[in-house]
């Protein structure tokens, strides 16, 4: 049994760190929901930039966390890395679904529509959708040593493309508006965004700690069904 | 000098094997016709129209053709273990990689031969005196999609439901090639299209080097066992 709840070492501080995610979280919803004024222009929909803006910043952060996983794995096959990745990008798709509803939630009474293709949220899509094809070969590959292998390679991969894939898009849609801009914001707002972005870091941290002990343990169960 | 000996005799194993059982390429070029064919019944015989998305028409046509040649890329090896025993050989495994896609982009070019025409006529695209210009746009782009193809179709050799993957996996990346293929080939043949064609050129020839760097030294990673 020991095995099986896997590192140990982690249990001290893993538990300090959910405690000041939750916390922070908790503080930055009520500050975000009830204690900083609603949007001169906006009214109330603007609170949901609380959410949104941690939420892509996370997303961003996770696939950069895959790419740097991935490549580390790749030099040093070591499966931890591996499996830092696999949580990472389980997060970040989870994250960067999330960004894409808040975003469409604003953009229906804002911009009037859904959905626009503006360059930030048409990247945002295909990232999400490069980051499902990433999941999905880990799905498909039974075999751990190879799957560790191919996923790394989509994730350096589909990493690369990014940058690309916002220069191409912003060119394609230079034709037609200019990308929203960043509006200059009241220092209280700032300051609740800042809280908020980093109660989602530090959420980011334990679920992907979770996430990671998780694949530990799922580890040690394939190598005893494996022995069996 | 010894991979592009090894790159030639991938290609021209494939090449002989084409040659004598015959069909694959002729059915590709018919199915990208077809699908030409078929657009023009899904959005109507409105000229103004057609010629405006006639560009990315085509291109979708490339991309569908173009995946169903993608996955038929290491078809031969996947028989009879013949992709374990070109790993057998002594040398460099990239050489697969630069053999299957020239291969790959051979075929691709040669059914865009057929396609530039038949989109023409089908889609009232004016050629004339710009074929030079609208022939290296549809270089630089099938070059892009045959790395990320070739390459992605050795990563979804073993995968389960790889029919699905290899799409799956790759259209999201080819995102910026048909962008700057559709974008610069519709400012050379539509007049009233805006936006210059330098800019998507430099961005094509930017994702064809990046990724034939990318792909050509990550590729041994993809067959190790």
């Amino acid at each position: 049994m020991t095995e099986l709840t896997a590192s140990p070492r982690l249990k001290g501080w893993h538990r300090l760190l959910a405690f000041l995610a939750v916390a922070t979280t908790v503080v930055g919803s009520i500050i975000g929901l009830f204690v900083v004024p609603p949007d001169a222009m906006q009214g109330n929909v603007q609170r949901l930039m609380y959410l949104h803006v941690p939420a892509a910043w996370l997303a961003f952060l996770a696939f950069f966390i895959v790419f740097v996983m991935a490549v580390l794995y790749l030099i040093q096959r070591d499966p931890r890395w591996d499996m830092i990745a696999a949580g990472s990008a389980e997060i970040g798709v989870l994250f960067t679904a999330l960004t894409l509803i808040l975003g469409s939630l604003w953009g229906k009474p804002i911009w009037g529509v859904w959905w626009t293709w503006d360059p930030r949220l048409t990247t945002t899509a295909i990232l999400l959708v490069i980051y499902v094809g990433y999941l999905a070969v880990r799905s498909f590959a039974a075999d751990p040593e190879r799957r560790a292998r191919w996923s790394a390679v989509v994730g350096i991969v589909g990493f690369a493309d990014v940058p690309i894939v916002y220069l191409s898009v912003t060119w394609w849609r230079s034709l037609h508006q200019p990308p929203s801009s960043p509006m200059s914001m009241a220092p209280s707002m700032l300051w609740t965004l800042m809280l908020n972005v980093v109660a989602f870091t530090l959420l980011f941290g334990y679920l992907l700690v979770r996430k990671y002990q998780v694949a530990v343990a799922e580890r040690a169960l394939e190598d005893r069904e494996a022995m069996r | 000098m010894e991979v592009w000996l090894r790159t030639w005799a991938i290609l021209w194993k494939d090449i002989l094997i084409e040659v004598r059982t015959k069909g694959t390429f002729n059915a590709m070029a018919f199915f990208a016709a077809l699908i030409l064919f078929i657009f023009s019944f899904a959005i109507g015989p409105d000229f103004d129209l057609l010629r405006r998305i006639a560009a990315g028409l085509l291109w979708v046509g490339i991309t569908f053709t173009g995946l169903l040649a993608l996955a038929r890329t290491y078809h031969s090896e996947e028989l009879a273990g013949g992709l374990e025993a070109l790993l057998l050989y002594p040398g460099e495994p990239r050489a697969i990689f630069l053999g299957k896609l020239v291969g790959n982009l051979a075929v691709l070019l040669l059914v865009e031969v057929i396609l530039y025409p038949v989109a023409a006529v089908l889609f009232h695209m004016d050629l004339t005196g710009k074929i030079l210009p609208v022939a290296g746009i549809a270089f630089l782009g099938t070059l892009g999609f045959s790395v990320i193809g070739t390459f992605y179709a050795a990563l979804t050799l073993h995968l389960r439901a790889r029919e699905v993957m290899l799409p799956l996996l790759v259209l999201p990346l080819l995102v910026p090639v048909l962008l700057g293929a559709v974008s610069a080939t519709a400012a050379l043949v539509d007049p009233a299209a805006a936006g210059g064609v330098a800019g998507w050129v430099r961005l094509l020839i930017a994702f064809d080097v990046l990724y034939f760097v990318v792909c050509t030294w990550t590729f041994p990673v993809l067959l190790e066992r």
